[in-house]
């Protein structure tokens, strides 16, 4: 090959890559967890202290695990669309209160509704550090093997449950 | 009114610079005079225009319009009027119109100081730069305007950064713009060169002086970055291997190997295709640097508003003019034939090699910071690099770059000998040798990397003393004044930006080597020893500035018992954008900073505090400014001041016009 078309050769390269880049989103950050077993826990449920909640109990089931916080304000965007998944009866949802005070936390859940079948407490946020979460809301999806399959960073919306969650939610039942 | 007086100028230089870009060129192609005459009434037409254009959004600064959509995201009422007025670069849409309006300016300057350039020559440069005017107007004017409208207008604006409120911050974008955009005049040149064919020692010589101007101009600017980062971040790093610092570091490589590639082309006729090349990558690394921080596509400290619109019209217009560009000089530069030979150990052969490790350094750092990009582009993971990666592969790179930096210039041109080179460098080396082992030894920690840069430190400065003395030893003069007097300015700008390399070096060794910090919860009356120094905390008090209020800390700083000075570190919140910004308190000297910045309120008026002793750390923008001092000696050169003066064609010229000077 001519060596005079060697720097425009690796421009071409480049530029294509700049091209592919430019429909990329670099904050986008990956799980590093999705693809592995959801962390074991057993914490106390929000209801019944004396009961515990553990995905132990939750094998054989596809199951939604949502991370909130009566103190955030992610979380009451995304109350309505948590409401709506779960009297659509398509999929279960259990609730992780992530550094709460429980009082505040049953108040807000006798205000909006509870969209969760069971709600776990997590007050000092070690499950939190287990599951990775960087901030509330977050929302794992999780299959029939325990298995964490999909990570929503920030609160759901219509859209994210009608494209993303739902589908995957069919997928793995099926599975 | 006056935003659509911008507007409307913007639209006329486009207009200008599709003219500029088309009509002298073509002219130059068939011979034309009168359409290559074009080229310069339009240059200066266009400038006009585009100053107006900067001069409108200015007065809408100045004027609190916040009608203008732009004035209205980065200025409020409560802002000085100086960072009102560098609140035109605060932001992305004016920031492009600073980048066109000194690519207009260099393209004034080029009308004024092409004199002695043949026609063809000068209306090819000017048009190369028209095209590339044309392309960031269009931008402007298509998907970035300045002055576009915000109705009905705010009531008061959004503020700007605070970040980018400090005086470092109103002078670094502009210093930064010109040596960037200052290379498109080195690439017009190039591209003029190309088209015509007539890549020859002339082409060089005139293309020096450009290039060494804007060189000069990027490291000032992007020393003023670095020195920014050190006293506004916080946390006293200077140098974070970011991806928009490596965007400015890239063309700073390049050019710094076309600053030379050139004077060999210029002195010996040799390396002009690789010289063209060099010319071009500049400026391309300058676009790129552009396209890098406008887009988004990687994630910076700098993070402007991106928009992948913008983000694909850079895209395309980095494909049209690198791509073009390359394309041309792989259709042309076949042709051009090499220039003389010489042996690979000569002045040219080391300068080659120099040339080759800058290029090897740009491209490493090229790599590092495309990589997570491809990696991402090819779906393997998402990862970032840092500085372990730039580290561990600029060093070994630049080592034996500055060690031949230091023979280059006393070997002789063509082919040098060895055992000369040997007795002549023998001193230089045994003193450098012998220094870099004992001084981190007197100064009490011995490590390999300490005593390393200290020997190339010292041995650029020995080198440059052995060659001045040379040097003085053959040029006339009785006294010695008369013959330091006679020693031309270019030769002391290599001495003196080569020497500003190495106080650069020491200064990096040294803050390497022997920088402490400290952690500390300080409470009221408190003290702290950081290095010899003692910090007395004497509590905060709040303060109001124009448009903060902020708690600020008194620091009463000892050594042996007496008080050295005082620091008044302050945490300030900015209302608007409820910023909380972390100003730091620097005691610069000579041979130590000493830093304080506040971190946390704790409780009781207690407050987390960092200091920091920093040996030598101002030497690093020293150093930069020595370089640009260096460069600056050499383009007031006798000969280019000549030229200047006389505006007449130094180059063979028709035969009628110098009949002409004659009579």
């Amino acid at each position: 090959m001519n060596r005079f078309l060697l720097p425009l050769s690796i421009f071409v390269v480049v530029v294509g890559f700049l091209g592919i880049g430019l429909t990329l989103n670099p904050r986008e950050i990956p799980s590093p967890l999705v693809g592995k077993a959801a962390p074991e826990f057993s914490q106390p449920q929000l209801y019944d202290q004396e009961k515990v909640f553990s995905p132990a109990d939750l094998k054989g089931k596809v199951w939604l695990l949502n991370f909130w916080a009566s103190w955030c304000s992610g979380c009451k965007t995304e109350h309505p669309v948590l409401m709506d998944l779960a009297q659509s009866g398509q999929v279960t949802i259990y609730g992780m209160d992530y550094k709460d005070q429980r009082e505040e936390a049953l108040t807000w859940l006798q205000r909006g509704g509870n969209p969760y079948s069971v709600v776990g407490v997590d007050e000092v946020g070690r499950v939190g550090i287990n599951f990775g979460v960087y901030g509330v809301p977050e929302t794992y999806v999780i299959d029939k093997q325990g298995v964490i399959r999909y990570k929503q960073i920030g609160p759901l919306y219509p859209d994210t449950v009608e494209k993303k969650i739902l589908p995957l939610v069919k997928q793995l039942e099926s599975e | 009114m006056i935003p659509e007086i911008g507007h409307f100028a913007l639209i006329l230089a486009l207009c200008v610079a599709l003219v500029q870009g088309i009509l002298p060129i073509y002219g130059a192609a068939v011979g034309n005079s009168g359409l290559m005459a074009v080229a310069k009434p339009a240059a200066r037409t266009q400038f006009l225009l585009v100053l107006t254009a900067f001069g409108c959004l200015a007065y809408a600064f100045a004027d609190k319009d916040f009608s203008v959509l732009y004035v209205a995201a980065t200025s409020n009422s409560q802002l000085p009027l100086h960072y009102r007025l560098a609140a035109i670069w605060g932001a992305h849409e004016g920031s492009l119109l600073l980048w066109t309006f000194i690519l207009t300016l260099w393209m004034f300057a080029v009308t004024l100081f092409s004199g002695h350039l043949p026609e063809t020559t000068r209306s090819r440069i000017l048009g190369v730069m028209g095209l590339v005017s044309v392309g960031f107007l269009l931008f402007m004017l298509t998907v970035s305007n300045p002055f576009e409208r915000l109705i009905p207008a705010a009531a008061e604006g959004r503020d700007l950064n605070p970040l980018l409120q400090d005086p470092g911050m109103v002078i670094h974008p502009p210093m930064l713009y010109m040596g960037y955009v200052g290379f498109s005049v080195a690439f017009a040149f190039a591209i003029a060169a190309l088209l015509g064919g007539n890549l020859d020692a002339a082409w060089a010589r005139w293309s020096r002086p450009w290039t060494t101007v804007a060189w000069c101009f990027l490291t000032v600017g992007i020393a003023l970055g670095s020195g920014w980062a050190y006293y506004e971040l916080g946390w006293g790093g200077w140098w974070f291997w970011d991806p928009v610092e490596n965007a400015s570091f890239m063309p700073w490589l390049a050019g710094t190997a076309l600053v030379h590639s050139l004077a060999v082309t210029d002195k010996r006729g040799g390396f002009k295709v690789w010289t063209v090349l060099l010319a071009i990558m500049a400026f391309s690394l300058s676009l790129l640097g552009t396209f890098l921080v406008r887009s988004g596509v990687l994630t910076s400290v700098h993070a402007f508003a991106t928009d992948p619109k913008r983000g694909l019209f850079i895209l395309v217009f980095l494909a049209i003019v690198i791509g073009g560009s390359l394309a041309l000089y792989a259709w042309r530069a076949p042709k051009v034939g090499l220039g003389g030979s010489f042996a690979m150990l000569s002045r040219e052969g080391m300068l080659l090699a120099n040339n080759v490790l800058l290029v090897a350094a740009m491209g490493s750092v090229l790599l590092g910071t495309l990589y997570p990009l491809f990696l991402d582009a090819l779906d393997l993971g998402k990862i970032s690099v840092g500085p372990p990666y730039f580290d561990s592969v600029f060093v070994p790179l630049m080592v034996p770059a500055i060690f031949l930096m230091g023979i280059g210039p006393l070997a002789q041109w063509k082919k040098a000998s060895v055992p000369d080179l040997a007795k002549r460098l023998k001193w230089a080396f045994g003193v450098s040798l012998v220094s870099a082992l004992t001084l981190p030894i007197v100064m009490g920690n011995w490590t390999p990397l300490l005593s390393l840069g200290l020997l190339l430190a010292i041995w650029i400065v020995t080198t440059s003393a052995i060659g001045l003395r040379e040097r003085l030893a053959h040029v006339n003069g009785n006294s010695l004044v008369e013959r330091l007097a006679s020693v031309p300015r270019s030769y002391w700008g290599m001495l003196v930006a080569h020497c500003g390399i190495a106080v650069f070096i020491v200064g990096v060794t040294m803050v390497k080597g022997f920088e402490t910090e400290k952690d500390v919860r300080m409470n009221v009356g408190e003290t702290a020893s950081i290095g010899d120094y003692t910090f007395r905390f004497d509590g905060t008090q709040d303060v109001v500035g124009p448009n903060y209020t902020a708690a600020r800390g008194t620091f009463h700083v000892s050594r042996d018992g007496r008080e050295t000075t005082v620091l008044y570190p302050e945490k300030r919140r900015y209302p608007v954008q409820n910023q909380i910004m972390t100003e730091a308190a620097i005691d610069p000297g000579l041979l130590r900073d000493l830093y304080v910045s506040l971190g946390e309120p704790i409780d009781d008026g207690a407050w987390s505090v960092r200091l920091y002793h920093k040996p030598f750390i101002d030497w690093i923008w020293g150093g930069c400014f020595i370089m640009a001092l260096g460069g600056a000696l050499a383009i007031s050169d006798r000969r280019y001041r000549l030229a200047w003066r006389r505006q007449e064609p130094v180059v063979p010229v028709p035969t009628r016009t110098a009949r002409r000077k004659v009579a």
